[in-house]
This record gives structure tokens, sequence and C-alpha cells, in this order.
């Protein structure tokens, strides 16, 4: 099961250090973790959590780019396949305990100043999860219209809940051929058309 | 893509004042009272989300907020609104007394985004079991017109809650579910969906006579329906088809393990009962129906895995396809393995299957992920059908590190099988050991992802016959970092570039005359040799690349490992490879790769060792005393590598005498002490070599006190040493020296030359108070046969007076 999925800075933030990211968006899956906590807490502890995460992937994605030299090329909209063929991917392993209670592994795609990230169990069919983490990022690329100066990833957050609604239902990666796919794919550009 | 507008919007949302705010949500609330909801309210819908998001602290929405977006997305019918009031919802604090009704009717719909909500709000244990509860009942019983999503996502709920609490399903639930499973996996329809609206559930009289389902190559499925079988449209039971699989194996895990908790002896005894019953069974299904639920589910789990492995031999036309076969095989053979752990039985039917599967991917590399879980299947069960696994090794540390090393996720898996693995390895593959010049071919490349993986995995790989060479190769990762590099650009690019600027340290690694060093390097195995002799020259021809960001990368990571080898090899060494151990420390001191800052951290984690290893074995120090006197007694190495020098110059005047190994003479001593003698006279007698910098004061005091210990353990060297040190007072009396240059510096050694000198003066004293005896150091007064009676008489005074 995919513990969440989040999108976030890999490049430097005026407001904040070099080190720090900013959460754009995040979902937490998952029921039944911190069930001793009240729900402001288990929300507390979720945003702090996923912030370490955001902070690792920030890292690892800055030491990727300086490893393999490559010089980072701007797209813009309309050439998102482009970014995403150009786009750095990873993988990191968080030990129990930091933060999660359990091992995880933190797989990652970096398209210029935006990590897009998924945590999961690492016994998850990790073939699959890199899949799915691409065509999210695919998704969000074109119907967020990020490769341009918007902002929209912030204020059209529902457009990603129903994305992933379909494409990751509650954590759950799917093994979808291309038909099914496409059937899924027509519905969330219905939604997104609106 | 992040721009300054995204940034202010974020300061907005979070500085917005309270009363603005208070504006805001009676706007909201009005604007949700009517019927029809517009552009506006989806708008101030959004930018709430954003407000509430944006915090750490949780905000809570006035009453009458929560109840109308509560109630917007139970009775909505447009996504759009029940997806905003949903995530809205998440954001805040739920209303105490009004939590959702986990017990709704079974007439409402659940979809997606209320089910959402109720599962990140659960407050306990019951809620969630009593929403379980729910779900299974609408999946029982449910009418054929309800919408389609509500119970195409029970299965996706069902798996989220799996994961943390697995005991929210009662047996009942789960015989139910194991038996919803069956029915999906194995008896979807064949026939294609018909229609061509966005789900197909529904045949209309209008709509064509839909056809049988195809496999990915185009040509018309045989057998029953699974992810990799396509068609115009799907009903309802291929969808749940879909998500069956994608939960089966998660499912397995849970409920199938044998040390599954509350259940460990009712599946031991079943198991030893029913295996045989399965394996006769398999063979003929008619009769498995007389089979449990769980153990049909299994049945059909293994059924469904073979045909996945089969499927994926056929060619299928679309690239995303391809790479869902390498999925589905990863997923099946996954199954497989832990199907064959629950039930023994079955591995002799399933090991033809994997056999063959590994026959058709092992000699094509872009399967190597696929070959991984096939890799686990062979550990676990391939002694029990005694199989020959040896061409398995060959590729997980053989062509896998060798060629695919900068696959991060295949470095990612490969080191986490290892990890998992690491007992049974070590036990039954002696490759493993050996392979580790391979293996460090990870590390190399990427050293930030994996090396936390080798802070794992190093201890096992240090063992006494391996040690050396696994030392040298440590020191020199960077080298291989280089190398690595070098390989890979003289793949892409095999001709030389004309006139442009080539690199030196790529025209070295094509050239037939040093090959020999690099293909060292990468070699695979260990046991060829320990080093190569030309190290110097290979640092020499690599030196541009001490820049490379991958190559310094690499060495911010050897320190560590240097201290996890070194913590490991004194545990499986004995005296003799210490010995030589000290040796190559001493020797490779001087052969690094210069990297900035590379080669300090080396000799720093070299001293720290050094020490270590003969406070353990103050033997050592007699036994290699021509190796450290031949280091000491160079003045050269005074000013290049100071922090070794200070600690072997340290452990000499420590452990060279007779308490420590009997086989130390005086004449030894008396050498040490000319060799230590005429490096302090060198130091102190003129400025430091040009380009050097003056020798740290803990050098000189260093020397001093060793030559002092020296002296105390053979007297007549106690003359020699007043004297250099009479002499020292009177030289820096006349003021500032060459070799000093900080006044108070100078004053300290001085200070201690005088202790020294008068300590000296009583050399039966000096001895004792140079070199404690280790029983003073370790005082255990309590065994003192002067001391411990004092102890106990008090001791028992205060028992007796406390009475």
């Amino acid at each position: 099961m995919v513990h969440s999925f989040l999108i976030h800075t890999v490049c430097p933030v005026s407001a904040l250090s070099a080190a720090e990211s900013r959460v754009l968006y995040s979902r937490v899956f998952g029921a039944g973790e911190g069930l001793e906590l009240r729900p402001d807490e288990r929300r507390l502890l979720h945003t702090e959590k996923l912030l370490a995460v955001a902070r690792q992937v920030r890292s690892a994605v800055a030491l990727s780019r300086d490893a393999s030299g490559r010089v980072l090329v701007e797209t813009v909209p309309g050439e998102e396949v482009v970014a995403l063929q150009e786009a750095d991917s990873g993988v990191l392993r968080l030990r129990a305990g930091e933060p999660f209670p359990g091992e995880m592994s933190v797989l990652w795609l970096g398209v210029q100043s935006l990590g897009f990230t998924l945590v999961c169990e690492p016994h998850e069919n990790l073939l699959l999860a890199e899949g799915t983490l691409r065509n999210l990022t695919r998704h969000c690329l074109e119907h967020l219209h990020m490769l341009g100066p918007g902002s929209e990833v912030l204020l059209r957050s529902d457009r990603i809940d129903v994305l992933l609604s379909r494409l990751l239902p509650h954590g759950q990666l799917l093994f979808l051929n291309h038909r099914f796919a496409q059937s899924l794919e027509k519905e969330v550009a219905a939604y997104m058309a609106k | 893509m992040y721009s300054h507008g995204s940034e202010s919007l974020i300061k907005q949302a979070r500085e917005i004042q309270e009363s603005e705010l208070q504006k805001f949500y009676s706007r909201l609330v009005k604007q949700l009272h009517g019927r029809e909801f517009g552009h506006e309210t989806i708008d101030s819908l959004q930018r709430l989300h954003l407000i509430l998001s944006a915090t750490k602290y949780t905000r809570t929405l006035p009453p009458e907020l929560q109840k109308k977006l509560l109630s917007l997305l139970l009775s909505s019918s447009v996504e759009q609104l029940q997806a905003l009031s949903s995530a809205v919802l998440r954001e805040t604090l739920p209303l105490s007394g009004q939590e959702l009704n986990y017990n709704q009717d079974a007439n409402s719909s659940l979809n997606s985004h209320t089910a959402a909500l109720l599962l990140s709000q659960t407050g306990s244990r019951s809620d969630l079991s009593s929403f379980c509860a729910q779900l299974l009942r609408s999946l029982d019983s449910r009418s054929p017109e309800g919408p389609a999503h509500s119970v195409l996502h029970t299965l996706p709920i069902l798996n989220t809650i799996l994961s943390h609490s697995p005991d929210c399903l009662t047996e009942d639930h789960v015989t139910l579910v194991s038996k919803k499973l069956v029915d999906w996996l194995r008896y979807a329809s064949t026939q294609q969906g018909g229609g061509t609206s966005s789900g197909g559930f529904f045949t209309g009289p209008r709509s064509r006579q839909p056809g049988p389902i195809a496999e990915l190559d185009g040509t018309v499925s045989g057998d029953f329906f699974t992810v990799l079988c396509v068609g115009q449209g799907f009903t309802e039971d291929q969808w749940m088809n879909v998500y069956s699989f994608s939960m089966l194996r998660h499912w397995l895990l849970t409920y199938h393990t044998v040390s599954n908790g509350n259940t460990t002896v009712d599946t031991d005894d079943r198991s030893e009962v029913d295996g045989s019953v399965v394996s006769v069974v398999s063979a003929t299904s008619s009769s498995s129906r007389l089979l449990p639920p769980k153990e049909r589910l299994r049945e059909k789990a293994f059924q469904y895995c073979q045909r996945l492995i089969e499927q994926s031999d056929r060619k299928a036309h679309k690239r995303t396809d391809t790479d869902l076969q390498k999925a589905c095989l990863v997923e099946a053979v996954c199954i497989l393995d832990s199907v064959c752990v629950e039930d023994a039985s079955l591995v002799f039917k399933a090991f033809p299957c994997v056999k063959g599967l590994y026959g058709r991917l092992s000699s094509d590399l872009s399967f190597a992920r696929v070959l991984l879980p096939i890799a686990q299947f062979y550990l676990n069960h391939g002694e029990m059908a005694a199989v020959d696994c040896e061409c398995v090794w060959k590729l997980v540390f053989g062509r896998f590190p060798a060629e695919l090393f900068s696959d991060a996720f295949l470095a990612h898996e490969l080191l986490r099988f290892l990890r998992l693995n690491l007992a049974t390895l070590q036990l039954r593959v002696p490759q493993y050991t050996r392979s580790f010049p391979n293996l460090l071919k990870f590390l190399a490349w990427d050293s930030p992802a994996v090396v936390d993986d080798f802070v794992d995995l190093l201890p096992s790989l240090v063992t006494a016959g391996t040690a050396v060479e696994l030392l040298h190769s440590l020191l020199d990762l960077p080298c291989l970092s280089a190398t690595l590099v070098l390989q890979l650009r003289s793949t892409y690019f095999p001709i030389a570039e004309p006139g442009g600027r080539g690199l030196l340290s790529l025209e070295a690694f094509r050239s037939p005359t040093y090959r020999g060093l690099f293909l060292f390097l990468l070699r695979g195995e260990a046991g060829s040799g320990d080093t190569i002799d030309r190290l110097s020259t290979l640092h020499q021809l690599l030196a541009e690349a001490s820049d490379w960001p991958r190559v310094i990368q690499c060495a911010q990571t050897v320190p560590v490992l240097l201290h996890i080898y070194f913590n490991t090899v004194v545990t499986v060494a004995d005296e003799k490879l210490l010995a030589h151990l000290i040796s190559v420390l001493l020797e490779r001191s001087s052969l690094l790769l210069n990297i900035p800052k590379y080669v300090k951290e080396i000799h720093r984690v070299f001293s720290c060792h050094l020490l270590r290893l003969c406070k353990l074995r103050p033997s050592l120090v007699v036994d290699q005393s021509h190796e450290l006197l031949e280091f000491a007694g160079t003045t050269a190495n005074v000013y290049s590598k100071e922090e070794i020098f200070t600690h072997v110059v340290w452990v000499l005047g420590e452990y060279l005498s007779v308490s420590c190994d009997s086989r130390c003479s005086v004449a030894l001593i008396t050498s040490c002490f000319e060799a230590l003698e005429a490096v302090l006279f060198e130091v102190t007698s003129s400025a430091p070599p040009s380009g050097e910098a003056r020798p740290a004061p803990r050098v000189i005091t260093s020397l001093m006190s060793a030559l002092a210990k020296l002296a105390s353990r053979s007297h007549d060297l106690i003359p020699r040493v007043s004297l250099f040190l009479s002499k020292l007072r009177t030289v820096t009396r006349g003021g500032s020296v060459p070799w000093c240059s900080n006044e108070e510096d100078l004053v300290a050694i001085v200070t201690r030359g005088e202790e020294l000198w008068s300590l000296l003066k009583a050399p039966s004293v000096a001895q004792s108070v140079l070199t404690p005896p280790p029983h003073v150091n370790t005082p255990q007064w309590h065994r003192d046969t002067n001391v411990a009676m004092p102890l106990r008489l008090r001791a028992l005074t205060s028992l007796t007076h406390a009475n």
C-alpha cells in the first residue's frame, strides 16, 4: 500500500533555508494509524513527517543532479512528455523510526523545480509504483498546467484528489492495462474539463 | 514552475486575519444555502481548502459551516463538490458529537470521497470495525442499480484498513471476502463489457453484441479473465478482477501467513492435514469446492499467477502494457513464493513454472528487476526442490552489479534483497562474501542513495580471508567511482572527440598500457590479489577526477564505512591479520587519491583505529616495530601525515616495553629512541621545509613524552633526554623559534619538557608515572587485599547504622 503522495519544491525557495522544501500538495492514505492521537495531533504528526520526507527528497534530488552533471532545461506548457523524460528519478530507503514507525521506500521524480514523491511500504511492487508515479506526474503536469508559471496546484487540489481517487484509490496501486487505464483517464479528463 | 506568485498565495493564506476569516466563513455559509452552486462557490471552497491546509495547526470551522459541508459531501451528486468538501473537512477537527454516522443505511451510496474522510478521521478501533462491517454488508447484499463506484472502491478501502488494523475483520468477514475474491479472480466474465460509455457497466438493447476478451497481442483469449486481458469495455466483475488482484498479495500476507497471531494453532494443524489433501486435489480441480475458503483462495491465486506468467510471454502492442507485464511477473512470482511458504507441498508444482520463467528471462538484462523475486523464490525453496541455484547467484552477484550499477531502482531492490536474506546468504551462498568488488559498484556510483544499505551490509562482508582486499577496495572507492564514470562515458562516446577537450583520464582508460589498472578496479570477484603495485600511477591518472561531484560524494562516505570495517574486523581477525592491517594502514596513508579533505579524514580514521588496535593487542607494536619505526623515523611524515605520525609515536612510546611483549629487547628500545630523537632534533632545529606548515605543539610534546617513556625503561638513555630537554629550555629562552609561531604553545612545550626532565631525575618513579601498570588504570578496589578490608568494614557499618 502507498502511504502517501506529495508534491513539493526541490528548488531554493526564498522564504525558506537552503535545505528546506515547501509542500504544495500532500495526501496521506491509511486508516488506523495513530488512533491513540486526537485528529489534530494526527494531522500535525503527518504534516511534520511529510515535511521530513520532502527535505530528504530535496537533498537526494540535489545530489543526484550534481552527480549526473546534467543541465536543467526549462520546458514550456505542451512539452509535458519531454519534461517527464528529462526528469530525474530515484528511490530512498527510510529506516524504521526515521520518521515512520516501519521501514519505507520513497520513490521520487524531480521535474525541474518540483518533486513528486510516493512513500511506499518496502514490500510493495516498486515496478508498479514507479509506473504509477510517472503516470500521476504526467497527469498533474498536464491538467494543472504546471509547466507554466501558474499556481494552480495550490488552488485546484481537488483535481489531484479526483486523479488519485481513480489511479491510486485509497493508496491502492492498480494493475491497469492500457484499456482500463484509458477508461479511467477518460473519467479524469471529463472531470478536468469542467 | 514554482513561482513567486505561489509563495505569496501561501503567505496570504497563512497570515489571514481572524476577522477576515470569519467574514469569509459567513459568506460561504450563505453561498451554500442555495441549491445551485456556481463558480463563485467552487472558488471559495478552493480558497478555504488552501487556507486550512497552509498551516500545521488545525483550525476549527464554525459548526454551521461544518454541518453544511458534511451534508454537501453526503448528498451532492457533483463530484467536484464532494471532493472539495471532503478535502476541507479532512483538514479540520471533526465536531464532537457530530461524527459521521458509521452505520449508514444500505441505500445511501458510499462515494470515494466520503470514505476518504471517514478513514482519515476514525477515532478508534471500534469505529473502524463497524465501518468495516458496514462495508462488507453492502458488499454482500447490494442492489444491482447501485452506483458502480460504491462497490469498486470496497477493496481499496479494505486494503488500507488491513495495513494497520487487520484485526478489524472477523473470521466471518475474512471468509466472506475470500469467497468473493475467488469469484472475481477466477470466474469473471470472459465476454467484453458492452456499450461505449465510460464504464460500460450496462448492456442496453442498442449496444452491439460484445465479443470475447482478447490477450495483449490481439489473439482471442482462451482462458479466464486476468489483468492482462483487454476488451472494448469492461463488466463490473472484470473491474473487480483488477481490484482483487491488486490487493491479493497484501491479503495473503495479512491473513495467510502461518505465524498469524490468533490463528497459529489452527492454521498449523490445518495445513498439515490439508497439505496432503491440497496436493492431491489440485490436480483435479473439480473437487476443489470441497476446500475451505482460505485454501480455495490460495489455489485460485496460484492458478491466476501461473496464467499471468504464461500471458507475459506474449508480445504486447503497447509499451505501457509491456511495463505492466513486467510488474505482473514480479507480483506473480512474489505471490507464488508466499503461497509456497504457506503450503510447502505446492513447491513442486510451482518450481517448473518459475524455472521456465527464469530460463526465458535470464539473458535479458531489461528483466533484471523481475529476476530478483525469482532469486528470492530460489533462495526460499531451491533447497527443498533440490535445484541448483548457481546460475541465479552468478546473475545477482555478477552481471547485475557489473552492468546495471547505475540503475537506482535495481540497486535499491537488490540491496534490500541482500539485507533481508543476510543470514541465509551467508550460510548457503559462498559467493556472497567474495562478491564485494561488484557490490561496491552500487556504492561507488550513487553513494548518498545506498550508503545506508551498506552500513547494514558491510559487517557481513568482512571475513578473515578477504579483509585486506576489502580494506584496499574501500580506500579506493573514489577511484572506482571515477572508473565507472569513465566506463560509461567510454560506452556512450566510443570515438574520441576530435580536437575537443579530451579527458586525460579517459585516454588513459582506453590505452592498453594502463588497461590492467582499471580492469583490476572493475573486477567482479575477490581473490585475485589484494591490490595492484602501480597504485600511485592509477592515482595520478585519475587526478582530474578529484573534483567530479560523483567522486566527491563517494569520498564522503568512505570514513563511515572504514569505521564499521575496523569495528568488525577486530572480531574476526587473529593477531597475524591485525599486524598485517597495521602495515597496510601505514602504507596506504600516503597512497590515496588526492581529493580535498579526503586524505585528512582518512588519516583521522586511521589514527583512531591504530590506537584501538594497539590498545586491544599491545604486543602488535613490538610485532610491527620495524614498520612503525620506519614511519616514525621519517621526518617528512611529521609534515605530511601529522595526525598519524602523532599516534604512531604515542603507541611506540606506550607499548614498546617488556611488559607488553617479552620479545622487546633493550636494543629495540634503543633503536626506537634514536630514531625518534633524530626526528625531534630535526624538527626543532630549523624551520619547516618550504610549503609545509609548522607542526602542531602536540607533535613535539608527544615526541618528548615518548622519548621519556622509552628512557624510563632503559635508564642509560635518561642522560640523553635530559640533555635535550635542557638544551630546549636554553634555545627557547632566546625568544621566538622558527618551528613554533605561537608564544603560548612554546611555553606549553617548554613546561612539558621541564616536567619530564624533573620526573626523569627519579628513574624508578618515572616508569610507573609515565606508563602506569594496568591495574592502576582499571581500579578494582574491592579485589585489592589491602584496600578491600576497609571498604567492606565501611559498607557493613553503614548498613548496620541504617537499620
